[in-house]
């Protein structure tokens, strides 16, 4: 905004000097204005959009990975624009920030203003109250009494302010004295209050959202039927912690899964769906609490020690003993297995580091239900354990554990390792029945099916700012709800007598912001009138201003007195 | 668990079947009385331009000025060529209320497919696309005909029958799942509140969306007129005012926007029981978050100078085809935590 144009010309236009601080206020009435903030929302609504069309890390880190992996050229780009983590990036932080600016620089003002305007007296009655898109007019003859005595225009008046006073308006009686009184009334000042508790909670909102992410952890355990879980770091698969966590924060309870009944659908239709999923668990508050039974199910968490556990997946581990070529026992115990499909067919990886001479790995699939297909390859058809099966291929060499590099239990790299048996191999794989054993080639080992566990993996989870979350949305619901229902309207009543003795009465009625029950309500003032003072049905016709529709006069009433800024 | 009534399943389909027959009878008499109006009014008003012919051939005969006959062209175009703001209609439109008694039949048959569906399942009838889409098209016509007692919308009948086929068409054909248990995440009374909501959050702007198109033709074709043109949709003459589509839909848009934020809230208390976090951004998520922002985008619009009037308009269509958007390709195409039917 400087006044000369950069080729030197002279501006169209003299603009003046703004300086360094009319510029920011110019700067900041644009952005807390009502169309930036339009225009922002906008703006959030498809910034948010990407985050659907591309995997975000936080929700699946693994498939970001393969993602870009994938896609060689355009990952890296895609990801230097910070598509895989939308909802932290740059430029998505920087709309809503922005949003939320242009929000506080809206509402604070507001805020102030409403505080005045709930002080103070209704404002002045309009010399012109036909103006008003509500206006209509009762004439009393000068017979007309009420209560005994004739009623006068300061009576009049008085009787309107009590009537509106019934109504619910705040109401000031004002010009008593004068030949013409009049009523200023004002109702529905809990609309822009309900506006104004919708936008602060949004902030409150945000600032819940904030906490939690600076002070929760979050953590992923697969816990075996036997198995049990202490809530310390060591004891987590995975642990995400917040900004400002500290270990100190982790309470020592534990928990032990005791059992886990899962019950598949065993109707036509359905067959084989998940019905329902219960884990028996035994919990403990701490070191030397008292052991409690507990029951944990999908949609039905515990909470412990300010955590909440969730029933997230369940999965098969097959007990299995993995004996080295020595004929000890290298390998012993449940091993669990990743659900490919709704019958479980599992990947299975059996690691055997401690075997000797040769470390041992093994990698297949556990089936629950076993069935050979036409082309010879075993599938699961059904998700319970009715013929559990292993097929695995098996590989000795070194499995890559003691060079301290971190590598997943559920992967096995088969590149330093050499095959010892598959189903493409002379030998065939490896097929093992329940309580079946298998003797390795070459004398490497053996591998015996022993029996079946299940799993469960739970989510653990601190949200401090939860509660925060909660409160301020049941909060901003119920201040939506309040501004966009309750009518914020001002009447005024005027009163005076004519040259004939008749009592003359005018009233005008004016929302603020949309209200498309004004009609209604200057017709239900009108009656309340004619009913305290006995007048016959109008004369005159109620007056609604010829094409002017309640709500859209008073929109633009609403405009022109530049209180068009509903942030 | 208590066990599936297959035969009431199979009853629920049949009455689905029967209604979306009497629906699609209930559209074509819809639209046969939008045409037949048409005509009807086009008669009228030629009649009408005859006699005004005639009549200022005797003012002229009589030597007096017709100075006040040519006034308020404009209003009166304005007047003429859109129903009553108040929606009221003079005249009786037979085939619209044969069209109106077939929908009621329909909504009817319509009902007792979705109740059979719910007593045979043993929960409420919202568990899949299919129910979702047969109930919400159910809450669709219901909410049609409740405002039918209050206002005229016969003009709305074409296009809100139309979407129920569609919607009909669209759950039997594409989503069709046999009556059934849900899966254990699904098992909580949260499926009753919040989908119930969402559901009937969707059929309002469903109303509202329709009510933005006609308000979009409208604006375009009274311009039209007014620069002289020719009424090539003379059945927008049943319809109101843009400007009072454009207020009666708002009301129904704040009010639906209210369900919708309620919706998102009791979907994010049920993320935290189910899945252990109130937002993950979710692809469903996401989405309903975009409409929620959309729509909150279209209640500041019409708060602000410029924005009223056909660009609301044009945001309400947005907000409509992203909940759209948001069940049908987010479903089947989105891998997501929600992927259930």
């Amino acid at each position: 905004m400087t006044p000369d144009t950069p080729d030197g010309g002279k501006p169209d236009v003299a603009l003046p000097a703004l300086g360094l601080l009319g510029s920011l206020r110019w700067g900041w009435t644009q952005l807390t204005s009502m169309r930036t903030a339009l225009f922002l929302l906008l703006l959030l609504a498809v910034a948010a959009v990407p985050g659907s069309l591309f995997p975000q890390r936080p929700a699946n880190p693994a498939v970001v990975t393969q993602y870009i992996q994938d896609n060689p050229d355009t990952g890296p780009i895609l990801d230097w624009f910070q598509l895989f983590d939308v909802y932290s990036s740059v430029w998505f932080s920087a709309i809503y920030l922005l949003l939320f600016v242009s929000l506080i620089g809206c509402v604070i003002p507001r805020a102030l203003a409403h505080g005045r305007a709930m002080k103070s007296k209704p404002p002045r009655t309009p010399r012109k109250l036909s103006r008003m898109p509500i206006y209509g007019t009762l004439v009393l003859p000068a017979s007309t009494q009420s209560g005994g005595s004739p009623i006068t225009a300061a009576s009049a008046a008085a009787d309107a302010a009590a009537m509106l006073k019934k109504r619910g308006y705040r109401v000031d009686l004002r010009d008593t004295d004068s030949a013409q009184p009049s009523v200023g009334a004002e109702r529905g000042f809990l609309k822009e209050v309900g506006n104004l508790v919708f936008h602060f909670s949004l902030i409150g909102v945000l600032v819940s959202v904030a906490v939690g992410g600076l002070f929760g952890y979050s953590g992923q355990k697969i816990i075996v039927e036997g198995d049990s879980f202490v809530n310390t770091l060591v004891g987590y698969d995975t642990f995400t912690p917040g900004a400002n966590f500290t270990a100190g924060q982790l309470e020592p309870y534990s928990l032990r899964l005791d059992n886990f009944d899962v019950q598949f659908d065993r109707q036509e239709t359905h067959y084989g769906q998940p019905l329902d999923f219960t884990a028996n668990v035994t919990t403990k508050d701490g070191p030397d609490a008292e052991e409690e039974e507990q029951v944990l199910k999908v949609n039905s968490p515990l909470n412990i020690g300010g955590t909440g556990i969730y029933l997230v997946g369940n999965g098969y581990a097959p007990v299995v003993t993995v004996r080295d070529g020595n004929g000890d026992i290298a390998m012993q115990g449940p091993v669990v297995t990743i659900p490919q499909d709704g019958l479980f067919t599992s990947l299975i990886v059996i690691k055997a580091p401690d075997a000797a001479p040769d470390q041992l790995g093994f990698v297949g699939f556990f089936l629950p239900t076993a069935f050979v297909g036409e082309d010879g390859v075993a599938f699961s058809r059904d998700p319970d354990p009715f013929n559990p099966q292993l097929n695995l291929n098996s590989y000795y060499g070194d499995l890559g554990l003691d060079d301290g590099e971190p590598r997943s239990v559920y992967v096995l790299d088969t590149e330093d390792l050499t095959e010892l048996n598959s189903r493409t191999s002379d030998e065939g794989g490896i097929v093992l029945g329940a309580g079946q054993t298998y003797d390795l080639p070459d004398g490497k080992g053996s591998i015996s099916f022993d029996g079946l566990d299940r799993y469960i993996a739970v989510d653990i989870r601190h949200d401090p700012g939860q509660l925060g979350a909660l409160v301020f949305s049941s909060l901003a619901l119920a201040g939506l709800t309040a501004s966009l229902f309750i009518g914020r309207r001002r009447v005024w009543v005027r009163t005076g007598t004519h040259a004939d003795g008749r009592t003359m009465v005018e009233y005008g009625l004016l929302a603020r912001g949309e209200d498309h029950r004004l009609t209604g309500e200057g017709a239900a003032i009108e009656k309340a009138l004619r009913t305290q003072w006995l007048v016959d049905e109008p004369v005159e016709e109620q007056n609604e201003r010829p094409g002017a529709p309640g709500s859209t006069t008073f929109e633009h009433a609403s405009h022109q007195a530049g209180n068009g800024k509903e942030s | 668990m208590p066990p599936i009534s297959q035969t009431l399943g199979e009853f629920s389909e049949r009455f689905m079947l029967l209604a979306a027959l009497t629906y699609t009878v209930a559209f074509i008499v819809f639209t046969l009385d939008l045409v037949k109006s048409s005509k009807r009014i086009r008669a009228v008003e030629e009649n009408l331009a005859a006699s005004q012919q005639a009549e200022q051939r005797v003012l002229v005969g009589a030597d007096m000025t017709g100075g006040s006959s040519p006034r308020g062209g404009a209003a009166r175009l304005a007047a003429d060529t859109t129903a009553d703001d108040s929606m009221d209609y003079s005249g009786r439109r037979k085939l619209a209320r044969i069209a109106v008694v077939l929908t009621v039949v329909a909504a009817l048959i319509h009902a007792a497919g979705v109740i059979s569906r719910g007593l045979a399942t043993n929960r409420v009838p919202w568990g899949n696309m299919y129910e979702f889409c047969t109930t919400g098209a159910l809450v669709v016509v219901v909410v049609f005909l409740l405002a039918l007692i209050r206002k005229d919308l016969r003009f709305l009948g074409t296009f809100v029958v139309g979407l129920t086929l569609v919607m009909l068409c669209a759950a039997t054909i594409g989503f069709f799942t046999p009556a059934g248990n849900v899966v254990p995440a699904l098992q909580s009374y949260w499926l009753i509140i919040h989908v119930s909501v969402a559901v009937a959050a969707s059929a309002l702007f469903t109303l509202t969306f329709a009510m933005s198109v006609l308000q979009l033709i409208q604006t375009s074709r009274v311009r039209k007129l007014a620069a002289g043109g020719v009424d090539r949709t003379p059945f927008m003459r049943l319809v109101p005012s843009a400007l009072s589509l454009e207020n009666l839909s708002y009301r129904i848009n704040a009010f639906a926007f209210v369900m919708w934020t309620f919706t998102l809230m009791a979907g994010a208390i049920w993320a935290e029981e189910a899945w252990g976090r109130y937002w993950g951004w979710d692809v469903k998520e996401v989405w309903t978050f975009v409409i929620w922002v959309v729509f909150a985008g279209y209640l500041h619009a019409r708060a602000t100078r410029g924005w009223t009037g056909t660009r609301a308009a044009w945001l309400c269509i947005i907000g409509y085809l992203c909940i759209v958007f948001n069940f049908t390709i987010v479903n089947i195409y989105f891998s997501g935590l929600h992927s259930y039917a």
